[in-house]
């Protein structure tokens, strides 16, 4: 059995929490200058242009990307050979309270969703764990903006619905969405397991870089597709026009009940922040 | 070619502008955001005195980061304007004449502007760190308790707004993604 003192965890976020806000992750700068090489539209050109311009001023200066430093999701991937020391989730929300602090970042959390007093220091973490074979911590952290959230959507669509059902469901989730969610956006796609993992598929499915397309074969045509038809829709960065509307469209998939298919939709817009270290 | 303007905006002013317009604006604006907006219409309703003066004002939708020690203003990108759409009619009735913003407006507040004569302007989502650096002082001027949240008075120098929708309720979203639609089929 490792042991790993909560503390390195602590210190691990709090780093992350930086980091993350002020630094685009280079595959997402990569495909946002991808895009901008293939966007033909003028007006659309101009924004690619000032998003290009303000990732690489947030970078210089160590500034936020965003004012929404969003809520903190973090992702902990624990080996079943760790034995951590100390209280694990006091540990995580002090690494955000201390990475909120330091790094100049917005505490944009609400003690209680009718309440809405604000707990001052961005605590606490939105957490999820997993449970992995071997001796390694694995930690992601994701702030997540709420202009892209307040966007996603989830159905149990029925198993006649099929692949077409699922399309249409995407498609209109990104139209609908249409300015609201600063595109352009990565589309993050849970399909298949119980009614909240098809949400949190949805949301893992936004951790994985742009660059990397699912394994199977059926959800990477699925998203080559969707990407396809999303960017044909016409909305543009920002909502004025122009074919950038999406970055990528990934999809993560679960097995399901015989009677179900549900799938779910959550947004993310163009700074799609996450890091990740390894303990 | 952008159009320059200064606050106040007047009505006759807010007037010729138009759908689509690049405008660099300067002057005086105020921040807030859903909380404040709340506050603000709570007052209204009593009767009683605004914080600041929103006769030819402009509202900033944008709860911006702390200013590390040498900015006027940390990151400060616009927030989604749909949720202030529960308030924003009351405070044109009173006066504003401009909103900064991103995203879709309700039919009540389209309303609302074109009745009175006001502008709804987009600033790009997700570009807090450029836009920062067009804001010159920051001081809050009520609900210092809110937070990110509080109604800030900023002086502002050629921030980049579009006018989305103007005083005749012609919107940049649907004209824009109508006329890239168009070239494409061309």
């Amino acid at each position: 059995m490792r042991e790993i003192p909560a503390s390195l965890i602590t210190d691990a976020v709090q780093r992350m929490c930086v980091s993350a806000n002020c630094n685009l992750p280079g595959d997402v700068r990569r495909c946002i200058e991808q895009s901008r090489a293939c966007e033909q539209w003028q007006p659309a050109q101009g924004i690619l242009d000032k998003i290009i311009e303000n990732y690489g001023i947030a970078e210089q200066n160590s500034v936020p990307i965003c004012q929404d430093t969003g809520v903190a999701c973090v992702f902990l991937e624990i080996g079943q050979d760790v034995h951590i020391e100390g209280p694990l989730r006091e540990a995580v929300d002090e690494g955000v309270r201390r990475g909120y602090e330091q790094g100049f970042l917005r505490k944009s959390v609400v003690r209680d969703p009718l309440e809405r007093v604000n707990t001052g220091d961005n605590t606490p973490a939105m957490l999820y764990i997993d449970l992995v074979p071997g001796d390694k911590v694995r930690i992601t952290v994701a702030p997540k903006g709420f202009g892209s959230e307040n966007m996603s959507r989830i159905k149990m669509l029925r198993p006649s619905d099929g692949i077409e059902g699922v399309r249409d469901f995407v498609v209109q989730a990104v139209e609908e969405a249409g300015p609201n969610p600063c595109p352009p956006v990565v589309v993050g796609v849970g399909i298949g397991g119980t009614f909240d993992k098809a949400a949190f598929l949805a949301k893992k499915a936004l951790m994985r870089p742009l660059d990397v397309r699912a394994e199977k074969p059926l959800y990477r045509e699925l998203e080559q597709d969707l990407l396809e038809r999303v960017n044909a829709l016409g909305v543009g960065p920002q909502g004025f026009g122009g074919r950038t509307t999406a970055l990528a469209v990934n999809i993560e998939w679960l097995p399901t009940h015989i009677a179900g298919l549900p799938v779910a939709v959550n947004l993310n817009c163009h700074v799609t922040r996450h890091a990740t270290e390894v303990l | 070619m952008e159009k320059r303007i200064t606050t106040p905006l007047t009505r006759q002013q807010a007037r010729t502008l138009k759908s689509g317009d690049a405008v660099l604006l300067s002057g005086v604006i105020y921040t807030a955001r859903d909380a404040a907006h709340k506050r603000l219409c709570e007052l209204a309703a009593r009767g009683q005195p605004l914080p600041f003066d929103v006769e030819n004002a402009v509202i900033y939708f944008v709860g911006p980061t702390p200013a590390k020690p040498g900015q006027a203003i940390g990151s400060a990108g616009p927030t989604t304007s749909y949720r202030m759409d529960a308030y924003s009619p009351t405070l044109i009735a009173l006066g504003l004449t401009g909103m900064i913003g991103k995203g879709k407006r309700g039919p009540e507040v389209v309303q609302a502007m074109k009745e009175h004569g006001a502008v709804y302007f987009g600033a790009i989502g997700g570009a807090g760190a450029l836009l920062s650096r067009c804001v010159l002082k920051s001081e809050v001027v009520a609900y210092e308790d809110l937070g990110a949240e509080a109604i800030r008075r900023l002086e502002v120098r050629d921030l980049p707004v579009t006018v989305i929708i103007d005083s005749e309720g012609s919107n940049l979203y649907e004209t824009g993604r109508k006329n890239y639609l168009a070239s494409v089929k061309k």
